[in-house]
C-alpha cells in the first residue's frame, strides 16, 4: 500500500539533502503511510515492542559496563549493580522485567496475527520474519537469563545446552564444542555474554526487514479486508501515532507496576544463589515465557523425540501461511475457526501451567487413593496433561486449521473496510483525513 | 576494416577452456582461503589447552565409608564415589539385564583394582544425569539409587537408568587404580 511519495522538501537545505540522501523523505513518508482505519488496540503491540527492544538495549547496554563475565565475579556483579552502582536496582530490574514485558507483548502480537490471519498472502514474508525474531529473542533470553550466574542460569544453561548432546553420534562433540569445556563453565559464560550482546542488534536488523515488508505490501485489519479507496485508510500520523502513544502508555503501567513494587515477582528465588556445579535445585523450572515449550519438551518419554517435538512446535510457526488455506482472512468472518482458536489459547495457557508443574504431580483432582498406607490425591498428572495440551497445540496446525481450509463455510463480510467502519450511510466521506 | 580485424583478434582470444580453468582456479583458491580462515573462527569454540590439562584428579577410597558418598568436581562435573551396603550391591546384581532400558551387567560397571579384583562396594560414576545432564540425588527413587529432580529419571542402585527419560546409564569414568586403595581419574 506504500502509494507514490508526497512529501516535499519546504526548506532550501530540505531539498539539498532530498537530492543526495532521501532520508527526510523516508522518514515523512514512514509518518503518512496510509493504514486502515479500522485498526483497533491489538495493533499497538508493534510499537509496543519497538520501545521494548529500545528499553532493553539501551539498559543493557549499560548494565554491560558495570557487569563482569568470570565465573568467581558474575554473581557478585550483579548484587553490586544491584546494592552498590547509582541507579543499578533501577536498571537491572528494568532489564529482567523488561525481558519479561517483551515476550508478554509478543505473544499478544502472535495472538493478534493468528486470530486476524496476518500470516496470509501476500503477507507471508512478514510472518515468517516475525518467527525469526521470535526464535532470535528466545536465544538472547536464554543467553541473557545466564549471566547472573545463579543457580537457575547455571542448570538452565546446562539443561538447555544438554538439548545439543541428543543429536545422534556427534552430540557429546556438538555439546562440548558449543561449551567450550566438559560442562558448563567460564569459556561458556563469557561466550554466551558476548552472543547476548550480539544478537539484539541481530534482532533490529530483522525487525528493519519485517517492517520494511509491511510496508511493502500494507498492514492487515481486523476484518482481514484489504484497502480499496483512499477512505479506507488514515495516516499513520497522527491517527495511530496517537492511539500507539496511549497503548504504550497503558504497558507502561503495568511495566512499571512490576519494575517497582514486584520486580522479583517473574523471577525464581533459587537464583538467588551462586551456582553450584555440584548441587541440582529441587525443581528446575524455565522463565514463565519459555513453559509451554518445557511442557512440550517433557510430553514424551524419549529425550531425541522431546526435543524434536520442542523443535517442531516453533517450525509449525513458520509453516503455518501453507497450513491454513482458507481464504478469509479474520477469524471474524470464520465462525467454526474462532472457536478452535479460544480452545487452542486456552492450551497454551494449559501448556504453561503444566511447564510450571512437577510432572507426577495431580494436576486435575479426580479422587483419592491409599498408597503405603497414605491416602493421596489420584487424577490427571501435569504429564499427562501436558500430553493432551500437546497433542492439541499440534492438532490445531497441523489437522484443524487445513481441514477447515476446505470446509468452512464463512459468514457475510462487509464490502469495505469503510463500510465497516460507518455502516452503509453516506457519512464516509465527511469524516476522511481533514488534509 | 579496423572494426572487423577488432572482432577477429577479441573473438580469438576467448578460448573457453582457457577462461573455464581461469574461473575455476580463482574459485577454488577462494574457497580454500575461506576454509583456511572459517575454521580458526570455529575451532576457537572447543576446549581450550587448559581445559584439557586439568583433566584428571586422584581419589582415595579408603575414606569413604560404608553407607556414604564422595561427590568431587572433575572437569566441571560431579563425579559419585559410592560405598555400597551389602544389600545395595546384590540389589544391583540381582537384577535381569536384558529386562533394563540400557543393558549392563553391575561388574561390566566396575574396574579392577591393582591385584586383579573387582570391588564391587565402590561404585565410581560421573554424577550426571543423561537425560540432561542434572546431578541426581542419592539413595532415592523407586529404585533406591538415585533420582534425577529435573525429570524425573530413576536410577538403580547400579547406577543403571530404570525409569523415566533418561537414555542411558550414568557414565562411568576412565579410571584406574594407582594403588591399594588410590584412584585415578581421567
Amino acid at each position: 500500500m506504500s502509494g507514490p511519495s508526497t512529501y516535499e522538501p519546504k526548506y532550501a537545505a530540505a531539498k539539498w539533502m532530498d537530492q543526495r540522501l532521501p532520508i527526510i523523505r523516508m522518514g515523512a513518508d514512514f509518518m503518512t503511510f496510509p493504514s486502515p482505519r479500522n485498526l483497533n488496540y491489538w495493533y499497538t503491540f508493534g510499537g509496543i515492542l519497538a520501545l521494548c527492544l529500545v528499553v532493553q538495549i539501551l539498559s543493557g547496554v549499560i548494565l554491560a559496563m558495570h557487569y563482569v563475565a568470570d565465573v568467581d565475579k558474575a554473581f557478585a556483579s550483579v548484587q553490586r549493580i544491584r546494592r552498590d552502582v547509582p541507579f543499578g536496582w533501577l536498571l537491572q530490574s528494568m532489564h529482567a522485567v523488561g525481558a519479561s514485558m517483551f515476550f508478554l507483548a509478543v505473544y499478544m502480537h502472535m495472538f493478534r496475527g493468528l486470530y486476524y490471519g496476518s500470516y496470509k498472502a501476500p503477507r507471508e514474508v512478514i510472518w515468517i520474519l516475525g518467527c525469526a525474531i521470535y526464535l532470535v529473542m528466545m536465544a538472547t533470553a536464554f543467553l541473557g537469563y545466564t549471566l547472573p550466574w545463579g543457580q537457575m542460569s547455571f542448570w538452565g544453561a546446562t539443561v538447555i545446552t544438554g538439548f545439543f548432546s541428543a543429536v545422534p553420534i556427534v552430540g557429546e562433540s556438538l555439546q562440548q564444542w558449543l561449551l567450550g569445556g566438559y560442562a558448563v563453565d567460564n569459556a561458556t559464560l563469557q561466550r554466551f555474554f558476548a552472543l547476548h550482546y550480539l544478537l539484539p542488534f541481530v534482532i533490529a536488523a530483522l525487525v528493519g526487514l519485517h517492517v520494511w515488508a509491511l510496508h511493502h505490501v500494507g498492514q492487515n485489519n481486523p476484518i482481514g479486508i484489504s484497502e480499496k479507496t483512499e477512505s479506507d485508510t488514515l495516516s499513520f500520523h497522527p491517527f495511530y501515532t496517537v492511539k500507539d502513544a496511549f497503548a504504550i502508555a497503558v504497558f507502561l503501567v503495568i511495566f512499571a507496576v512490576f519494575l517497582f513494587y514486584l520486580p522479583d515477582a517473574l523471577g525464581h528465588a533459587d537464583n538467588y544463589i551462586e551456582a553450584d556445579a555440584m548441587k541440582t535445585p529441587p525443581h528446575i523450572v524455565p522463565e514463565w515465557y519459555f513453559l509451554p515449550f518445557y511442557a512440550i519438551l517433557r510430553a514424551v518419554p524419549d529425550k531425541l523425540a522431546g526435543i524434536l517435538l520442542m523443535l517442531g512446535a516453533i517450525i509449525v510457526l513458520f509453516i503455518l501461511p501453507w497450513l491454513d488455506t482458507h481464504k478469509v482472512r479474520s477469524m471474524r468472518f470464520r465462525p467454526v475457526a474462532r472457536w478452535f482458536f479460544l480452545i487452542f489459547i486456552v492450551f497454551c495457557f494449559i501448556l504453561g501451567w503444566c511447564g510450571a508443574g512437577v510432572p507426577d504431580d495431580v494436576a486435575i483432582k479426580l479422587g483419592s487413593k491409599m498408597v503405603d498406607g497414605v491416602k493421596v490425591d489420584s487424577g490427571i498428572t501435569f504429564y499427562r496433561l501436558g500430553q493432551v495440551a500437546t497433542i492439541y497445540y499440534f492438532a490445531y496446525f497441523l489437522i484443524i486449521l487445513p481441514v477447515l481450509g476446505l470446509v468452512e463455510k464463512p459468514i457475510k463480510r462487509p464490502d469495505s473496510i469503510t463500510k465497516a467502519v460507518l455502516g452503509d450511510g453516506k457519512r464516509g466521506a465527511a469524516l476522511a483525513p481533514a488534509e | 576494416m579496423s572494426d572487423s580485424s577488432a572482432t577477429h583478434a577479441t573473438a580469438e582470444l576467448e578460448d573457453g577452456s582457457k577462461r573455464d580453468f581461469i574461473f575455476l582456479a580463482t574459485g577454488a583458491t577462494a574457497a580454500a582461503g575461506a576454509a583456511a580462515i572459517g575454521w580458526p573462527l570455529v575451532a576457537q569454540m572447543g576446549k581450550a589447552a587448559d581445559t584439557l590439562a586439568a583433566g584428571s584428579i586422584e581419589i582415595d577410597l579408603s575414606k569413604v565409608a560404608q553407607g556414604q558418598q564422595l561427590k568431587m568436581l572433575w572437569r566441571g562435573k560431579p563425579i559419585f564415589v559410592r560405598h555400597r551396603t551389602p544389600a545395595e550391591i546384590a540389589e544391583a546384581e540381582s537384577v535381569n539385564v536384558a529386562d533394563i532400558p540400557d543393558p549392563q551387567a553391575d561388574e561390566e560397571r566396575l574396574v579392577a583394582d591393582i591385584n586383579g579384583n573387582l570391588r564391587p562396594e565402590f561404585l565410581v560414576m560421573v554424577g550426571v544425569c543423561t537425560h540432561f545432564g542434572c546431578v541426581p540425588v542419592g539413595e532415592a527413587g523407586d529404585f533406591d539409587g538415585w533420582y534425577c529432580p529435573c525429570h524425573g529419571s530413576h536410577y538403580d542402585t547400579s547406577g543403571r537408568i530404570r525409569k523415566g527419560p533418561a537414555p542411558t546409564n550414568m557414565a562411568i569414568p576412565p579410571y584406574s587404580f594407582v594403588s591399594e586403595n588410590v584412584i585415578k581419574v581421567g
